[in-house]
């Protein structure tokens, strides 16, 4: 398949920032909103009207800058990138040219077992535009384009790789993992299908063992996972497959066709590239003390790759419990404050990911939306763990729990729930399943040991699930010898 | 360094700027005059010097961020040329 | 009745209503301006509903401020709520801002009633008018001369007693210029001390906007409620309020006058007039010594690249989308930009798009826009060096007298030469006010004085003693029919 060819892609990925008013003006960024009802003058681009930047937007760029282990350097500024498309509303986007938040960053992602470092290039911060809603079925066929200027001006960190991704696996693999880290730091939601997350892919291919970067294409609209890769694929056979024909890339924009899974290019305009970048007059620049960026780590939380680390080492876990943990934030705070009261570590991610994660699917939640506190969890494994409750009440506890939102002892409690553990209460049931199963009684006597787990779950069931099964076990043997 | 006339339609394509045949030929000459005057600045030197984008000293002048209300969708559109329902309408993209 | 403390007396002791001023002065402004070309357009009814309302405030007992009904015109490219803003331009023909420019907002608080949108050259750009979409504007002193630009109608209409005051707005001379022309005093603050929200721009790190007027008082009191720290405009200045007006003192004993050899080239008639007041300052006590600002010869070539490339920017916006004028006839949307953008920008326009455009693509920026924007470096050290030694500089405004209509108009190159007195002070920031400091051929010679960044104070006080000791602002044009 690859004839001796190695594929070289660089990401472009265009993060919308969770800040709650746009870049230059006061406007809501919710998304959806009836068409230009999220619009002033100021990011409509009347006639007149002046930026003034959002501190929000400055200080998710440092957040991010610092979670990618890249410089924020003290000194930024903001220019205007002049092209003219109706989407935008002054015909230049208020963007960063050579001066952006932050440079030389990297990133650490895993493939198949070993980890590969990423460079991160630089972020740098930009306005959103606008969207053209055609009235054909294609952009082509249409007679006339609407538009509604509700995103203009949201605001964007756009993250910008170094070309050292080979496949559309460790694409993918990025995207993800850059992903983690901005919902970790909180600056984006992340969300692919509203595009609050929204990749460019340059790629080229080359000999193996060659120096020199091929001619590269960048491919547009990439707005899944799913498209990201399989619009690099398609565009490493094609390069393939242009360069064994004797033929040459052009260096040119594409867009990917999800529907025919194809990539195609895009019109090229002769001026594509001719920016006019110049630095804007209307905002002064951003000078960053040592001691603000210091402040801006410090608040930063512990990040996936770390968090993951410490979960195998100290807390125990394999590798696979310790990844579904840290893929989600949110999941991974609430297993640390569990794990504040509860040091085994399993345990925890036995029950979590166990029965209370089906149930909370089965009641149509998320670990973000569930109404269980950590308290409360905490509570449930107490009880386990102090044998107030045996596995199988908890089992019966945590839907009541999510459902009723009830502590885990005041439902014991109500329902009568407390595992028996005095053997006194047991012995009468205990003699009774012994004199009511001769036959089972006969075949542990004749050495058929596992014959007891029958009479344990006799017990059990007697007693509703609330015998303590250790006890009514030790209690058996006892009374069978 | 002198304008030719693929110059002034380069520009002009990427200012949006449909010129007509005698104007693309006005500004062939007079681009050219202007930049000739422009060309006196050569004369000095600005070895190590930086320049000034913003004569004013002022750095991190910062917005909180805080919703404010947006503007009604019919002020939004009174001015605009020509729309279809709540949006702004053009001519198509081709 | 043409000065605002004249005014201010007589509303509140009754002895006129606002709305008869108001009348008074529209009916006369209807005459004259339709003579000189000075409005776009005129708001007749909006002033006499604000007029009524400053009656009423009157009628109450209220104390009124210094500005409450007066009349004043401002430039069209500031904004205005409901009122037409066309920037002397067809592409804006017909629109109506949503909004209004903050310094519309602090004179209509301070109760100025507005009575039309002055003429001026297409986006600013131009020094003699006739640039204007709306036609062109004549010199109220003579007919046949230009008012000096962009705000030719803005000037006109002050020195024709058509209003107290008006607004305009300086990016390279536009206040100060067209002011010396008219004969009235002009004042551009120093970039930053006024607002530019609402200011459609021309060339954003230049332009400022400023009061028009026929004395230096008025001025003052017009700057003192248009200035000050404003959040919408990140490059407002944010720093105490002053009070120009409560500094004119008139006491300029020991004052320190540089004179930059360099602005004293020209009109043999212009700089005899200045020299003549420059004596003046001395037996009043100033002292006038001549000085170098070595690197002026630069400034012209450096000023139109940054003004046209912030221009080829700020103007993009104009595609016939939003708002505006749009053609009509072409299908696609790129065509339909191209073609409202050059039927409906006047030729000036285009010209500075293409220069500003050319000088910011690719291959040519770091020889045209960087190096200006360096030359603008080597510019400001001139004037920290002159006023490290001298508390004002004293120009002409101007190389020449007015010039005729159409003289100059067909050679870009003369008219820009033009611009060489001031253009230098937007580079670099400073304030610059103008005043009448004599006639020459019955045109009026106007004076420059230029002082360090955010010195307005001293500025409109060395002014003021200049017109408190001299009598060249009691003239006015024939046509004028105020007073
Ligand atoms: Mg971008
Ligand atoms: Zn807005």
């Amino acid at each position: 398949m690859n004839k001796g060819y190695e594929a070289v892609i660089g990401l472009e990925v265009h993060v919308e920032l969770k800040t709650k008013t746009k870049i230059f003006c006061s406007c809501t960024t919710e998304f959806g909103g009836s068409p230009n009802t999220h619009v002033c003058p100021v990011c409509l681009g009347l006639p007149g009207v002046l930026p003034v930047i959002n501190e929000k937007v400055v200080e998710f760029g440092v957040r991010t800058g610092l979670a990618l282990n890249a410089k924020v350097p003290n000194y930024s500024k903001f220019d205007r990138k002049n092209y003219y498309y109706p989407d935008l509303t002054k015909n230049f986007q208020t963007s960063q040219f050579d001066l952006p938040i932050c440079e030389h960053g990297f990133l650490d992602i895993e493939v198949d077992g070993i980890v590969k470092r990423i460079g991160i290039t630089r972020a740098h911060m930009e306005e959103d535009a606008g969207k053209l809603v055609h009235s054909g079925k294609t952009i082509s066929s249409s007679y006339s384009s609407n538009v509604d200027y509700n995103r203009v001006g949201v605001p964007l960190l756009e993250i910008v790789s170094d070309p050292d991704l080979r496949s559309s696996e460790e694409a993918k693999e990025y995207v993800d993992s850059l992903r983690r880290i901005l919902t970790y730091i909180d600056i984006s939601d992340c969300k692919m299908e509203e595009g609050s997350i929204r990749a460019d892919a340059n790629v080229s291919v080359r000999k193996i063992g060659a120096s020199e970067f091929g001619i590269r294409t960048e491919t547009k609209n990439l707005n899944s996972l799913k498209a990201l890769q399989k619009a690099i694929e398609y565009e490493i056979e094609r390069q393939i497959e242009v360069l064994e024909d004797g033929g040459v890339i052009e260096q040119e924009t594409r867009t990917w066709d999800d529907e025919q899974g194809i990539t195609l290019a895009m019109r090229s305009k002769a001026d594509a590239h001719d920016y006019r970048y110049f630095p804007e007059p209307d905002l002064p620049p951003i000078i960053l003390s040592d001691e603000y960026i210091e402040e801006v780590r410090a608040s930063l939380p512990e990040l996936p790759e770390s968090r993951k680390k410490r979960l195998i080492e100290a807390d125990g876990l394999s590798d696979y419990d310790a990844n579904l943990i840290i893929a989600d934030r949110h999941l991974a705070d609430y297993y640390d404050q569990v794990r504040k009261e509860i040091s085994d570590g399993k345990l925890i991610v036995n029950y979590l990911m166990g029965d209370y994660y089906r149930e909370l699917g089965e009641a149509g939640l998320s670990f973000v939306t569930s109404p269980v506190k950590p308290e409360a969890f905490i509570e449930l494994l107490q009880l386990i763990l102090d044998k107030t409750i045996s596995g199988k009440i908890a089992k019966e506890i945590i839907p009541i729990m999510i459902k009723e939102v009830k502590s885990p002892k005041s439902i014991v409690e109500e329902k009568g729930l407390v595992q028996i553990s005095d053997s006194s209460e047991l012995e009468g049931m205990i003699l009774e399943v012994i004199s009511n199963n001769p036959k089972a009684v006969e075949d542990y006597r004749a050495g058929k040991g596992n014959s007891i787990g029958f009479l344990v779950g006799q017990v059990m069931k007697a007693s509703k699930g609330k015998a303590n099964p250790a006890l009514v076990n030790e209690l058996l043997k006892k009374h069978l010898c | 360094m002198s304008i030719t006339k693929d110059n002034v339609l380069h520009v002009a394509g990427l200012a949006r700027l449909d010129l007509s045949q005698e104007e693309v030929a006005r500004y062939e000459v007079e681009l050219n005059d202007v930049l000739e005057f422009m060309e006196k600045l050569n004369e000095l030197d600005t070895q190590g010097v930086e320049p000034t984008t913003h004569v004013l000293d002022i750095s991190n002048v910062f917005r909180q961020d805080i919703v404010e209300a947006s503007s009604d969708v019919e002020e939004i559109l009174a001015n605009a040329p020509d729309r279809e329902d709540d949006y702004f309408k053009v001519p198509s993209i081709l | 009745m043409s000065k605002i403390r004249e005014i201010n007396t007589k509303l509140n002791s009754k002895e006129i209503s606002a709305v008869e001023l108001t009348t008074i002065y529209l009916d006369n402004l209807e005459k004259t301006s339709s003579i000189i070309g000075s409005y776009i357009s005129t708001t007749k009814k909006e002033a006499l509903a604000k007029a009524k309302m400053v009656d009423a405030q009157i009628a109450k007992g209220e104390e009124i401020g210094l500005l409450a009904g007066v009349p004043m015109g401002i430039k069209d490219n500031i904004s205005t709520t409901g009122i037409e803003t066309t920037c002397g331009s067809k592409i804006l023909a017909g629109y109506k801002p949503i909004y209004n420019a903050t310094v519309v907002e602090r004179l209509y608080a301070a109760g100025g009633i507005i009575l039309g949108k002055c003429n001026m050259d297409e986006f600013a750009m131009g020094s003699s008018n006739e640039n204007s979409a709306y036609g062109i504007v004549k010199n109220p002193w003579d007919l046949t001369r230009v008012p000096g630009g962009s705000s030719g109608g803005s000037a006109a209409t002050v020195a024709a007693r058509e209003v107290v005051f008006s607004l305009g707005s300086d990016t390279g001379g536009s206040i100060r210029q067209p002011a010396g022309f008219c004969g009235v005093v002009g004042m551009k603050p120093t970039y930053g001390r006024v607002s530019r929200y609402g200011l459609i721009a021309y060339a954003s790190s230049l332009d400022q906007i400023g009061p028009m007027a026929n004395s230096v008082e008025d001025c003052a009191i017009v700057h003192d409620i248009i200035s000050g720290y404003d959040r919408l405009d990140s490059t407002s200045a944010n720093m105490k309020a002053t009070s120009t007006l409560a500094a004119l003192t008139k006491d300029i004993k020991g004052l320190k006058i540089g004179i930059p050899k360099e602005y004293f080239q020209g009109d043999e008639k212009v700089l005899a007039t200045i020299r003549k007041a420059l004596a003046k300052y001395e037996e009043l006590g100033a002292i006038v010594e001549e000085t170098s600002l070595p690197n002026t010869e630069y400034a012209l070539a450096a000023y139109y690249i940054i003004a046209s490339a912030e221009a080829s920017s700020n103007l993009a916006r104009f595609d016939g989308v939003r708002y505006g004028a749009r053609d009509g006839s072409k299908k696609d949307v790129t065509e339909m930009m191209s073609g409202t953008r050059d039927k409906f920008f006047g030729q000036e326009v285009k010209k500075r798009i293409m220069i500003g455009t050319y000088a910011l693509s690719s291959g040519y920026y770091d020889a045209y826009y960087l190096k200006a924007l360096k030359a603008r470096t080597i510019l400001k050290r001139d004037f920290d060096q002159a006023f490290a030694k001298y508390d004002v500089l004293i120009t002409p405004i101007a190389p020449t007298l007015p010039f005729k209509l159409g003289e100059n108009i067909k050679d870009s190159i003369t008219m820009y030469l033009g611009d060489i007195c001031t253009v230098t002070i937007n580079l670099v920031g400073i304030p610059g006010i103008t005043i009448p400091c004599g006639f020459a051929d019955g045109l009026p010679v106007g004076m420059q004085i230029l002082g360090k960044p955010f010195s307005e104070e001293l500025l409109f006080n060395v002014a003021h003693s200049f017109e408190q000791n001299t009598n060249y602002n009691s003239f006015k044009p024939e046509v004028a029919i105020n007073e």
